[in-house]
C-alpha cells in the first residue's frame, strides 16, 4: 500500500467517525438548547438550534415550582447514589478479600452461591423485594433505594478478581510485623485496591443515580423522590412542557456528565473489562 | 447486572498460596466476620426474595388485604390460558418484549462491532471517539426517554422535520418499534462497542501479523483471527444484551406509555403495574417467574450456540 492511499484511508476513517460522533451528540446539544428556550420556542415546529430568544425562564420556573421540588429530588439522588456506592464498597470489599485471600471452610460454596445469583434475572426480585422493603417500613424513604441493590453480586465478584491479582509477599511482610488480618486488609490490601475501589464506586454511583423502574414504584410522595423518578411524574401530563422537561433533564445529567468528563477512562475501562450491564 | 470472566494473564487461576503459619494466626471466625455484612444483605435482599417471590406466586396476594389464600399453581394456570384477562394481557406483553428483543439484539451486536472495528487502530483521537459514542449510556433512561419523546414528537419533533415525514412515532405501529429500537441503539451502542473494543485489543498482534505473512486477505483475517478471538466477549455481549433488551422498561414507559393499546407494554412493565400499582402480587410474581424461565432458556441457547467447537 502506498503512502498516499494510506493517508486517504485514514482521512476517510476520521471523516466517518467524526460524522457519526456529530450525529451522536446532536440530540444532547438540542436538549441543552431547548432548556434555554421559551415555552413557545420549545413548541415551535421549526427546529431552533440556537435559542431565540435566549432565556433561563425554564430553569427558574422548574426550580421554583412547588409541584416539582427539583432541588429536593437532586439532593435525594445525591444522598441515595453516594450512600449506595459507599454501602457497596463497605460490604463488598471485606467479603471479596475473604473470598480471594483467606482460606476457610465453605469458601468455595459461598462463592459459588454468590456467583450463581449473577444469572438470576432481576425481574424475579421486583415484587418480593417490594414486600420486604414494605415490611421494613422503608417504602417512600431513601433506604429503599440505597440498600436492596447492594445485595447484588457484582461488587464482590469485581473486587475479588482484583484481590486475586495482589502479590502475597506484602501481606506476608505485614504478618511478620505482627499485623492481624483486619490490619493487613485495611493497611495493605485496600490501598493497593484503590483503582478497583474507585471504579466500583463510580459504577455503583452512576447505576443508582440513573435507576428508574425501582424508584418510581417504591418512592411515592413528591418530597421523597429521586430526580429520575420525579421527572418520570411528568409522563402522565396532558400538555408536556418540553422547555421545563429539558431543563430538568439537563439538571439530572449534570452530575453524571461531570463525573464522566473527569473519570471517563476509569468508567469505560471498568465497564469494558468487567462487563457491567445496567 | 452480569459479569464477564476474562482470564487475565496468569492471575485468573492463581490461588494465593497460604504462607505457613497464616492459618494458625488467624482466628477461625475471622473470615466469616469479613463476610458477614455482605452476606446479611445478600440473604435478605437476594436469597430471601427468590424464595418469597415463588411463595407469593402460589397465593392470591394483595398487600392491602389481610387474607392471602393459597391457590397453588392457579396463578400460573390462568396466565397460560390466553382467553383469561390476565393471560391475554401477559402474552401481549411477552409479545412486546419478544419483538423488541428480536429487533434490538442483532443491531446491538452488529453495529457496536462495526464501531469497535473502526476504532481498533492506533490513531489520534481514538479515545475521543470512544468517549463520545459511550456518552449517551451514562445518561439515565429518564433523560433519554424524555429527550427522544421530544425529538420523536409527531408535530414538533426534529426527526419528522429532517426526514420530511409525518409519522406518529410514539403512537402508531409499526413506527413505535422503530422508535423504541432506534432510541435503545443510540443509548447503548457505546456500551457494547467498548466491550468489543477491549476484546479486539486482547487479540495478540502476532496472530494478525502471521496471517498477513501468509498472505491472507483482510476479510479472511477477520474470519480466521478476529471473530474466533472475540468469541468469549461475544458470548457475554449477546447474553447481556438479550437480558437487557428483555428488561426494557423506561423507553416504553416514557416514550410510548404502552401505546398503541398496550402493544408496546413490555412484560416487565406489565409485571410492575400489576404487582406494584394494582397490588395483584401473586399474579405479578407468577408472571416474573415465567419471564425468568424464558430468559434463562435464552441464555442457555446462547451458551450452547457459542460452545467452543474447536475443542471437540
Amino acid at each position: 500500500m502506498t503512502r498516499d492511499t494510506r493517508g486517504l484511508r485514514r482521512a476517510l476513517l476520521h471523516l466517518v467517525l467524526a460524522v457519526i460522533a456529530a450525529l451522536y451528540l446532536s440530540p444532547l446539544v438540542y436538549m441543552l438548547s431547548t432548556s434555554f428556550k421559551t415555552r413557545e420556542g420549545a413548541g415551535s415546529t421549526d427546529p431552533q438550534w440556537i435559542p431565540d430568544p435566549f432565556t433561563t425562564d425554564a430553569y427558574r420556573e422548574i426550580l421554583n415550582s412547588p409541584d416539582s421540588p427539583i432541588l429536593t429530588w437532586f439532593l435525594n439522588s445525591l444522598i441515595a447514589a453516594t450512600g449506595h456506592a459507599a454501602l457497596v464498597l463497605v460490604t463488598a470489599a471485606p467479603a471479596a478479600y475473604a473470598l480471594a485471600r483467606l482460606r476457610f471452610r465453605g469458601r468455595n460454596a459461598i462463592f459459588a452461591v454468590v456467583v450463581a445469583t449473577l444469572f438470576v434475572p432481576p425481574v424475579v426480585l421486583l415484587i418480593p423485594n417490594f414486600l420486604i422493603v414494605n415490611e421494613l417500613a422503608w417504602v417512600d424513604s431513601l433506604p429503599a433505594v440505597i440498600v436492596p441493590a447492594a445485595a447484588g453480586a457484582f461488587g464482590v465478584f469485581f473486587l475479588r478478581q482484583f484481590f486475586l491479582t495482589l502479590p502475597g509477599e506484602l501481606e506476608e511482610a505485614a504478618e511478620l510485623d505482627g499485623c492481624n488480618r483486619w490490619q493487613i486488609f485495611t493497611s495493605v490490601a485496600l490501598p493497593l485496591a484503590k483503582p478497583a475501589l474507585v471504579t466500583l464506586f463510580l459504577l455503583s454511583f452512576l447505576t443508582n443515580w440513573n435507576d428508574f423502574l425501582w424508584p418510581i414504584y417504591v418512592l411515592l410522595s413528591p418530597e421523597s423522590l429521586t430526580l429520575p423518578a420525579g421527572l418520570g411524574n411528568f409522563q402522565g401530563a396532558n400538555n408536556i412542557r418540553y422547555d421545563l422537561l429539558m431543563a430538568g433533564a439537563v439538571i439530572a445529567s449534570l452530575p453524571v456528565i461531570a463525573l464522566y468528563l473527569v473519570a471517563q477512562r476509569w468508567v469505560i475501562e471498568g465497564i469494558s473489562r468487567s462487563g457491567l450491564k445496567g | 447486572m452480569s459479569v464477564l470472566t476474562r482470564p487475565k494473564g496468569p492471575t485468573g487461576a492463581a490461588e494465593p498460596a497460604a504462607p505457613a503459619g497464616r492459618a494458625r494466626r488467624m482466628r477461625p471466625w475471622t473470615p466469616y466476620a469479613f463476610l458477614a455484612p455482605y452476606l446479611a444483605l445478600f440473604a435478605v435482599f437476594m436469597i430471601l426474595p427468590i424464595g418469597f417471590g415463588f411463595w407469593t406466586s402460589l397465593h392470591e396476594w394483595d398487600i392491602n388485604l389481610p387474607a392471602k389464600p393459597f391457590v397453588g399453581l392457579e396463578n400460573y394456570a390462568e396466565l397460560f390460558d390466553p382467553s383469561s384477562v390476565d393471560g391475554g394481557r401477559f402474552w401481549t406483553a411477552m409479545r412486546a418484549t419478544g419483538i423488541f428483543t428480536l429487533f434490538s439484539v442483532p443491531l446491538l451486536i452488529v453495529l457496536p462491532l462495526l464501531a469497535a472495528l473502526l476504532m481498533n487502530g492506533r490513531f489520534s483521537g481514538r479515545n475521543l471517539y470512544r468517549a463520545v459514542y459511550f456518552a449517551p449510556y451514562v445518561l439515565g433512561v429518564a433523560v433519554v426517554g424524555f429527550l427522544w419523546r421530544y425529538l420523536l414528537d409527531g408535530n414538533i419533533g426534529l426527526v419528522n422535520h429532517y426526514l420530511g415525514l409525518d409519522v406518529q412515532w410514539t403512537t402508531d405501529e409499526p413506527p413505535v418499534w422503530i422508535a423504541l429500537v432506534g432510541v435503545t441503539v443510540w443509548w447503548t451502542l457505546g456500551l457494547n462497542a467498548v466491550i468489543f473494543l477491549a476484546g479486539l485489543q486482547d487479540i495478540p498482534r502476532e496472530l494478525h501479523e502471521a496471517a498477513m505473512v501468509d498472505g491472507a486477505s483482510a476479510w479472511r483475517r477477520f474470519r480466521a483471527v478476529t471473530l474466533p478471538g472475540l468469541r468469549p466477549v461475544t458470548v457475554f455481549v449477546v447474553n447481556a444484551t438479550i437480558l437487557a433488551s428483555a428488561n426494557m422498561f423506561g423507553q416504553a414507559y416514557l416514550i410510548t406509555a404502552g401505546a398503541p393499546a398496550d402493544r408496546t407494554k413490555t412484560a416487565i412493565y406489565l409485571i410492575a403495574e400489576t404487582g406494584l400499582r394494582q397490588f395483584d402480587m401473586g399474579t405479578a410474581s407468577a408472571m416474573s417467574f415465567i419471564l425468568a424461565a424464558f430468559l434463562m432458556a435464552a441464555s442457555a441457547l446462547v451458551f450452547g450456540a457459542f460452545r467452543d467447537r474447536s475443542a471437540r
